[in-house]
This record gives C-alpha cells, structure tokens and sequence, in this order.
C-alpha cells in the first residue's frame, strides 16, 4: 500500500498514517471474564483477506480514520470516519 | 525404503566427478500416502527439523512434511541468518543457546556443510537506557554460561574499523554488547541439510501440497486436508510461521499473532572488511558482510500486518540513511535487492510450543524476526514433546497457555531489532 485516501485530506502516503490495529470492541470491565480479557489484550483475527482497522493520520490532520484493508495486496477496499460514524454492530465505540 | 543417499566428502566429490555418474537428489518426491503417523505443516528449518529429529532420535519414520509452495520458500529462505544466544531471559538464553550447541555440531551431524561462522555479535548502544539494558543482559548471559560482555568504544572501533566511533557522530556509540560465538550461517544449506537426513530416514517430503482443512473429532485431531486429497493422522504440527494462526484457526486453536511482513536487502559484493555482525537498535538497522562480500542489511519489521511481501522505497530509503549514519565510507555502494519475508508476531516476542486444547494438535510457531536460529532446538524438542506426548522442560515456558496465566517471557528488548 503507497497511499491510503484520508477521509479529510485525501490520498496521502502511509508514512504519514501511524497503524492502530484491528478494531475491536472493548469488553465491558464489570462483566468481562479472564478468558474474554486475554482474547481483548492478545488475539487478533489477523485474516489473510479484508480486515477493518483503525489508523491515525499522525503527521496529517491527527484525526482517526477506519480503514478496510485486503492484507494479501493492501488494496484499500473502503475508508471512513472513525467516531460515530464506526459504530459497531454491537453498539459500542471501537 | 530407506535412501541410499551416498555419504558427501571430498573423497566421494573426486570420484563422482572422475566418473560423471549424476548425484542422486537430496530428498525426493513420493505419492501422498492417505495415512502417515505425523503429519507436519510447513517445510521450513522448523517443520524439516522436527522431521529430521523424530525420525534420528525416536525412530518416527511414517512422517510427511507438507508444504504449500517450496521447502524454504518462507521466513527460512529470506532470513539474515544470524545466530546467538544473548537473549534477555534466562528461559530465552537456556533455549537460544542449546540451538547454538546444536548449530555447532550441525554441518558434521548432517554430513552436510551449513557454513556457519562465528565471527561475533555485537549490539551497539548510544543512549544511557540502551547501555544499560546491554548490562542486565551481559549479567544474566553470563549468569547462565553464555559468553557476553559490555565493550567500549575503542574496543569497537578495534573490532569494526570502519565504524564511526567518535562523539560527533547524530547518535554517538557509548559502548556495545559482545557476543563472540553469535555469526552467521548459509540459510539455504540448513533447511537442505534437514531435508536430506529425513528423506534418508524415511520421512516424505510433499512440495506443492497446500493444507486447507485440519480435521477433529471431539477436540481430538484426525487428519488434514490438503490440494492432493485427505490425509489421516493421529498428530498434526503447525509449523507454518507467518501463515500459522490460518493454520491453527483450521483447528479451532485461537492465538495471539499477528502476521507482520520483514524487508531485508543486500548490496553488490566488495572486499572483506567487516568481520563481527553489527546491530543498532536506535537506528533500527544490522549489517553483516557474506562470504561473498555483499552487505546483508535488516530493519525491523514493516509498521503494519500484512501477507503481502512486496518491497517498499521507504523501507531501503530509511535502512541506507541509517547504515550511513553507522559507517559514512559505505556512501558509494549500491544495492543490488531487497525482499521480504513474512513473520508471525507475538505479543512478547517469544515463540508458542507445544500442546494445544486439541489432542494431537501441536504447534512450534510464534518465531516472528528470530526464529531461524531456534530451528535446530526446537525440531529437537518438538520431537521430544511428541514422541513422549510431555512438554520437555525446555521448552515449557513457552506453551500457549502463558498467555491467559499472564506468565509472558518478554524478550522484546532482546530481540525487535537484533533478530
Ligand atoms: C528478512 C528476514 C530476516 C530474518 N532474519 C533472521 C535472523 O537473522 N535470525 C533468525 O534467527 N531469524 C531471522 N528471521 C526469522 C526466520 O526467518 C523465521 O523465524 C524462520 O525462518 C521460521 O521458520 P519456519 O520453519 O517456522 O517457517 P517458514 O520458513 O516460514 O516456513 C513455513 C512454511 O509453511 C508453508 N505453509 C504455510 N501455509 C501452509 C499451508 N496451509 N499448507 C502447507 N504449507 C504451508 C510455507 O509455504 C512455508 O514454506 C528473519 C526473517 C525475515 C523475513
Ligand atoms: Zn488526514
């Protein structure tokens, strides 16, 4: 991947963007079990295929952006706004 | 059938050339049989190793080792091929340096020359906190038997005198961490080497056979299935580094690793000059010369997961600024390629072996940007764990369930740049 589009500054080079991981929900603290908190902290889907992450466009606008990604190109299949825009399925803020 | 691989030597060499009688290949091709007693995913150093050593040590013949594309077509054939044991942890250092045992005896073991050099580690610092980590773990190398200390820089300039040592340097070198037994070794011939001992041992070796199905019944395994047809086996090895949490999640086994690609690139060959292996964490570059004469050069890995394993300009634009920064009178040489690799990152930058929640299921991945130089330790103990069906001692601390009982082995500071 050479550029990845920024929802508000346009295409700009990947070095720009620091990398935030894939997105996933934060459990719940009051409820979560060990077993579900180690799955939060170290697992990861880590797909060879589409994958939906969170990057910061650091030395940009410093705004976050949710990308979807083919890992096996790199190919961006689609950006967005991260915020509420990001919800997730499940209603919480990734 | 064994094979009657004849035994290579120079006196074998003149006389196979006086007679010009072909050689007979190192490892053959063979029909996929429906049932082997193990079936190992992988033909890396890893995956051949474990072969090699079930078949040499335990007498496990009915093996096969599955690969999808090559042997040595992943992390085994792209690496830098640095080994040392001057690890962080006395659980890293113990395991890293029982490899090294191992990589010393290798070329006469395998009756096969594996051209390993040890010409010297060194791992430069040039800030207080980096000195300081080099002295923790020169005390705990040394604690654990392993030759390792902190030199200054005129010692370094001694042993690299094309380094730029003095003060006015953008990061001045305050000193260094020395391994004398680390060095380098040809790749290549290590990953051929364990090919050969378990084809003659009995052990198939399937190039161009691709897993796409681990099978279980009752979380016991069963088989796999592979482009070739089905395969049945009581126990399965993932020893796939950079494609292992596909092969794992085949089998229902959840794992924490992320797949990060790693670029190295090497320059047109020049004279000796540079003897030990130079690493700098701060600049996040290392720098060997082969026996050839190029310049090997490594980074960390790329700042992103990713299964693609295209170069980057701003990969080699960062790594030459840097080595320049290092040694100034390099300005001139050229680079002749770049590749990459792809790495299966963990958490705390240590390997996952052993037994998994499925019974027959094993795993020996987790090997992100260091993993070469545990292959002969970890083929030696991942026999072991099989063949008695218990986790040798050795290996214990790294099993998957370190991660829900919070009992990491942290090696990061030993291992991000330094692989
Ligand atoms: C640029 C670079 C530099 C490195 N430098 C060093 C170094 O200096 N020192 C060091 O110790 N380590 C280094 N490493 C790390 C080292 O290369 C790896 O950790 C090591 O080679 C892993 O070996 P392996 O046998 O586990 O896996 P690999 O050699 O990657 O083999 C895995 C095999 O599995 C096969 N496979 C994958 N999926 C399937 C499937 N579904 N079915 C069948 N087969 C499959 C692949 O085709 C591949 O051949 C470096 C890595 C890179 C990329
Ligand atoms: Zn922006």
């Amino acid at each position: 991947m050479i550029t990845l589009p920024c929802p508000w500054c346009g295409p700009r080079n990947v070095t720009e963007f620091a990398y935030g991981g894939e997105t996933v929900a934060r459990p719940d603290a009051a409820t979560v079990t060990p077993a579900e908190w180690r799955a939060y902290l170290y697992v990861r889907a880590n797909p060879a295929g589409p994958v939906t992450e969170t990057w910061l466009h650091r030395a940009g606008c410093r705004r976050y952006l949710v990308v979807e990604r083919d890992t096996t190109s790199n190919e961006v299949l689609a950006v967005r706004r991260a915020g509420r825009a990001a919800k997730t399925p499940t209603g919480q803020h990734p | 059938m064994k094979n009657e691989t004849p035994r290579y030597s120079a006196f074998s060499l003149a006389r196979r050339g006086l007679s010009g009688k072909p050689w007979p290949p190192a490892w053959r091709a063979h029909e996929l049989r429906p049932s082997y007693d193990v079936v190992i995913i992988g033909g890396g150093v890893h995956g051949l190793a474990t072969a090699h050593y079930l078949a040499a040590n335990h007498d496990i013949t009915n093996v096969a080792v599955l690969d999808k594309g090559y042997i040595g077509g992943g992390g085994s054939g792209r690496n830098t091929a640095i080994l040392r044991s001057n690890y962080l942890t006395p659980e890293g250092i113990a395991f890293y340096d029982r490899s090294l045992t191992l990589y010393r005896h290798l070329a006469a073991d395998l009756n096969f020359n594996v051209m390993f050099s040890q010409r010297g580690h060194m791992t430069l610092a040039h800030n207080d906190s980096s000195l300081r980590t080099m002295r923790w773990r020169a005390e705990v190398n040394k604690l654990c038997g392993v030759d390792s200390d902190v030199i200054d820089p005129n010692e370094i300039a001694k042993l690299v005198p094309r380094m730029d040592v003095s003060s006015e340097a953008r990061y001045p070198i305050l000193g260094a961490l020395w391994h004398p037994p680390g060095g380098i070794i040809r790749h290549d011939a290590v990953v051929w080497g364990y090919a050969r001992g378990a084809d003659r041992r009995g052990v198939h070796i399937h190039q161009n056979t691709e897993v796409v199905g681990v099978d279980a019944i009752d979380d016991r395994v069963t088989g796999v299935r592979t482009s070739r047809g089905p395969v049945s086996a009581s126990v399965v090895v993932n020893c796939t580094a950079g494609w292992s949490s596909l092969v794992s999640d085949m089998a229902g086994v959840e794992m924490p690793v992320q797949t990060f690609p790693l670029q190295a690139a090497v320059t047109e060959p020049v004279q000796p000059f540079l003897d030990p292996v130079v690493v700098s964490g701060t600049l996040h570059v290392y720098v060997s010369q082969t026996d050839r004469g190029e310049l090997v050069f490594g980074a960390s890995v790329d700042p992103f997961p990713s299964y693609s394993t295209g170069g980057s300009l701003e990969f080699i634009e960062g790594l030459a600024g840097h080595v320049l920064q290092l040694m100034p009178s390099l300005h001139r040489l050229r680079l002749l390629r770049q590749w990459a690799g792809l790495c299966d990152m963990t958490p705390d930058y240590s390997p996952i072996m052993g037994l998994t929640p499925v019974d027959g299921f094993y795993v020996d991945v987790g090997w992100g940007t260091y993993g070469f130089k545990a292959g002969p330790v970890s083929g030696e103990q991942m026999a072991a764990c099989i063949a008695t069906g218990r986790t040798p001692e050795l290996i214990a601390p790294f099993s998957l369930s370190r991660f829900a009982d919070g009992h990491l082995v942290g090696e990061k500071g030993a291992a991000a740049v330094g692989h």
